[in-house]
């Protein structure tokens, strides 16, 4: 039997590699645009302020770059590491991704890095924006293509189960590509990632305020971060509404959990905090329409009829349909070589059963539950302070406008305060979209229990407390080395200052 | 249009030549190695870190996509080696993210450590990593303890495919000598092509003059451990694969192959007179700054063969010593048809990628670091 420890501890490891690596990524995609954008100004007004003002953030981007990649190697070796069973049972499908990544979005991203950070005085300025540019695309495109593969295993398509390999097998590429839950998960990962860059810029811009210098600098970064900021998190609220329409149809019990919804019906309310709640609301997230349909934890073991008619099978009428795929694969395998005729009856049986085959591997209808602790209060957080932040950005960019933003200082301090919020809120995201998945590594096909490597719980804890230490040590360098980069400033020379303003005002207005 | 067969040798071959760039790209590797060695003070040390320093990344993204392209195309491989042997993976892993970190933190203020600490990292990284990427890919030959069992995924209990035998993760592979041959040939490989990478990118007469001391130690390691690795492997027993899949052991495996695929023949001997030629030009001839070139294209050509050597004409490519027939083989741990034909029009974009990064690699190349670059720009490490 699986350890039930070795499979607490390899999804703390992942768990601890993709936090960590969400804390690098969305900042390296946000910046990416936001210098790119400073560059484009550079070559187009032919102002060597903003040159200077996008290489002060191209050196706070390369701080942060390493980290982001350093983690991400991790992670997509512990696919195999410690998913072992997982890699084999969907690496047909999943690997394809992964390796389009590597070959077309790395590659991008490695060749045109170097030339952005070494090559100002090597290159011509038109190749050297282009540059810039294509880093932040092939930064983009990296995450597309581990997005398609994480889209895939919350609502797996494009596939057959084939018993004679014992894995699934891809036969619809572009249904995995255009997989809907895919679409949504990409774009609403990479700009909320615009969104952490953007805040980011707008706290550290807003430092230098509060410390009355780099005026000129900070004025023109945080007009440009709140404008990239301010679009992207509007997409991201509109990428989050159908990513809750693709949750609601695919995952209900992530819904369900994210929701607290012990019970659900039509006209479901939708809980601010326990005891608060808008009647209603739910069901116009979740379905588009007030008297659609949610079914709660319980409907979703018990098994419910959908208002169409549909009969939607309880937890213990799904078990045993995973068992009759489970019983069905081994009659088969046991089978096709001796038995032709038995083989065939088995592998009907199998392809009846086959979308509850992860069923087989559960023991107890309560693990079908994720901990909806751990689902319901991210999720709260999450839009709590994707809300907060877009009214930050709305505000801040307002008053700049209004060449006001110098004078107020409780905004300048809660947008510096607002840099970790904006993390919370990503990392909140995140948890939703994992936590939510579980017991499932692929929704309704694969649990966790099924998909971890035979390796001993000693050494996924060794490793674990390996990468608690590595990975802390990189985080608490980076933010120090940050500091340091940020109290010596850009060094925009003698255009910086109060002197600087008016110039700002008049001249890229 | 493609047959699954010929889907499934053009992947190894594509992972061979992955991997045959990959050792090529650890000439980063190689000179990061020496930044102590050859580096005799600070200015030196620096120019070593920002010349490799500005190529990292290529070896770091070949890695990356070696692992991709192997999970894509052969995933019971990915799956059963490193699941089974953890540690050297994890410790391969964890040499990489401290290189990939140390560039950009070792001057910054604020790094916590020192600058020394993250080029002691640097150097560690140059050492290791060659040298278990080589014991790792050695165990192609030798086998590791490990079985297959494909019908355990029926077992609601116990439904783990690949399970490794031994307790020690990987690290027993350092117990066949054969597999220590080779991972101290790659790691003296890449020394040698650090130092014709710093040759060729460096323009510092007193830098290049101690770079150019250590190239016949780097290049005699070598030399000393690919012949007795080779030597040993050929005179070895092999994993054979008969048309009914069954695995056998047999007398002289990869000495046959050599001799039976003429065509992996004449790409191993280009590949290692190409690399010979590179070396003995470099290290006679003063002022040559090309060697890389000749010596890195043989790399590329040498480690293809032995990977074609280590997987084609009927050989088990990942042997298990502890079960011949859970030995993966190229047509046994491959993905499907389908997959393996859509990675296959993906892969014919590769030409274009390989353009930009030349073009942009020339770009950035077109003058050589100087003492005086160093000193006077802000764009270094």
């Amino acid at each position: 039997m699986v350890d039930t420890a070795l499979i607490g501890w390899s999804r703390a490891q992942f768990a601890l590699t993709a936090c960590y690596h969400w804390v690098f990524v969305p900042l390296t995609l946000g910046l990416a645009v936001i210098m790119a954008v400073m560059e484009t100004l550079y070559v187009v007004k032919k102002d060597e302020f903003w040159k200077r003002t996008a290489k002060f953030w191209q050196k706070i981007f390369g701080i942060n770059f390493a980290v982001g990649i350093a983690t991400g190697i991790i992670l997509e070796f512990e696919f195999g590491t410690n998913w072992s069973n997982y890699s084999w049972f969907v690496g047909d499908i999943f690997g394809a991704p992964l390796a389009i990544e590597g070959i077309f979005a790395f590659f991008m991203e490695a060749t045109f890095v170097a030339v952005m950070f070494f090559g100002w005085n090597k290159v011509g300025r038109k190749f050297h924006l282009a540059a810039t540019w294509l880093t932040g695309i092939g930064a983009s495109i990296s995450a597309l293509w581990i997005l398609v593969a994480n889209g895939w295993m919350q609502h797996p398509v494009g596939m057959e189960f084939n018993p004679d390999t014992v894995r699934h097998e891809m036969v619809d590429f572009w249904a995995v590509v255009s997989n809907p839950v895919a679409i949504s998960k990409f774009f609403h990962s990479v700009l909320s990632g615009w969104m952490t860059g953007s805040v980011f810029v707008i706290g550290i811009s807003c430092w230098y305020l509060l410390k009355k210098r780099e005026i000129r600098f900070a004025k023109a970064s945080i007009r440009v971060a709140s404008a990239v900021g301010i679009i992207g998190t509007l997409a991201v609220m509109f990428t989050g509404d159908s990513s809750a329409l693709h949750v609601a149809k695919y995952q209900p019990m992530k819904l369900a959990a994210a929701e607290g919804l012990e019970d659900g019906g039509p006209r479901a309310p939708f809980s601010i905090v326990p005891g608060v709640e808008i009647p209603g609301m739910l069901s116009i997230l979740a379905t588009h329409d007030i008297d659609g349909f949610v079914p709660g934890i319980n409907d979703l073991l018990d098994g419910y009829v959908a208002p169409d008619g549909t009969e939607v099978l309880s937890a213990e009428a799904k078990k045993e349909r995973g068992d009759m795929a489970l019983a069905a694969f081994k009659a088969y395998r046991e089978n096709r070589e001796t038995d032709p005729a038995a083989a065939a009856e088995a592998k009907k049986v199998l392809e009846e059963n086959v979308e509850y085959f992860g069923y087989g591997y559960i023991d107890d209808k309560e693990e079908l539950v994720p901990d909806v602790w751990l689902v319901y209060w991210p999720f709260r957080i999450m839009v709590g302070l994707g809300c907060f932040l877009l009214l930050l950005m709305i505000l801040v960019l307002w008053f700049e406008r209004k060449n006001r933003i110098e004078k107020m200082r409780w905004l300048q301090w809660v947008s510096l305060c607002s840099i970790p919020l904006v993390y919370m809120a990503g990392q909140a995201g995140w948890i939703v979209a994992e936590v939510g998945r579980q017991p499932w590594a692929i929704q309704d096909l694969l649990p966790v229990k099924a998909a971890v490597s035979s390796l001993s719980k000693g050494a996924v804890m060794t490793t674990f407390f390996i990468f608690v230490a590595v990975f802390t040590l990189f985080l608490v360098i980076e933010i120090r080395i940050m500091i340091n980069a940020v109290r010596k400033g850009p060094e925009t020379g003698a255009e910086d200052g109060t002197a600087a303003v008016e110039g700002a005002q008049a001249g890229d207005r | 249009m493609f047959e699954y067969g010929f889907l499934q040798q053009y992947w190894w071959f594509i992972v061979s030549l992955l991997g045959g760039l990959l050792v090529f790209l650890m000439f980063v590797q190689g000179g990061n190695a020496m930044i102590f060695s050859a580096g005799k003070n600070e200015r030196q040390r620096q120019m070593i870190v920002n010349s490799t320093g500005r190529k990292w990344e290529f070896t770091f993204t070949t890695l990356v996509t070696f692992g991709g392209a192997f999970f894509a195309s052969f995933p019971l491989f990915y799956s059963t080696s490193f699941g089974g042997a953890f540690w050297v993976w994890v410790l391969i892993l964890i040499t990489f993210v401290f290189q990939a970190v140390s560039y950009e933190f070792q001057t910054k203020a604020g790094n916590l450590l020192g600058k020394n600490a993250f080029r002691i990292f640097l150097t560690v990284n140059g050492c290791l990593a060659p040298l278990l990427i080589g014991t790792a890919v050695g165990t192609f030959f030798t086998g590791s303890d490990f079985t297959v069992n494909k019908e355990a995924v029926g077992d609601s209990l116990a439904p783990v495919i690949s399970v490794w035998g031994s307790g020690w993760h990987g690290l027993e592979a350092v117990t066949d000598f054969r597999n220590l041959l080779l991972g101290l040939a790659v790691m003296f490989l890449s020394a040698t092509l650090g130092c014709l990478y710093m040759i060729n990118n460096i323009d510092d007469r007193e830098l290049v003059s101690n770079i150019r001391k250590n190239l016949p130690w780097a290049a005699g390691g070598f030399v000393l451990f690919f012949v007795a690795f080779m030597t040993a492997i050929f005179l070895s027993e092999g994993y054979a694969v008969d048309a009914s899949g069954t695995v056998f052991m047999e007398k002289y495996k990869y000495w046959h192959n050599l001799l039976q695929m003429p065509a992996v023949l004449a790409i191993f001997l280009v590949g290692v007179f190409s690399a010979l030629y590179g070396i003995a030009k470099t290290i006679f001839k003063d002022g040559y700054r090309r060697g890389i070139w000749w010596t890195g294209a043989g790399t590329v050509f040498a480690v293809m063969a032995l990977f074609m050597l280590a997987g084609y004409n009927g050989t088990a490519y990942y042997p298990s010593y502890s079960d011949l027939q859970s030995s993966l083989t190229i047509s046994g741990s491959c993905s499907s048809e389908f997959t393996l034909k859509v990675m296959t029009y993906v892969s014919f974009l590769i030409p274009f990628v390989l353009a930009y990064i030349i073009y942009a690699w020339r770009s950035m190349d077109s003058k050589s670091i100087t003492a005086e670059e160093i000193e006077t720009t802000d764009d270094k490490y």
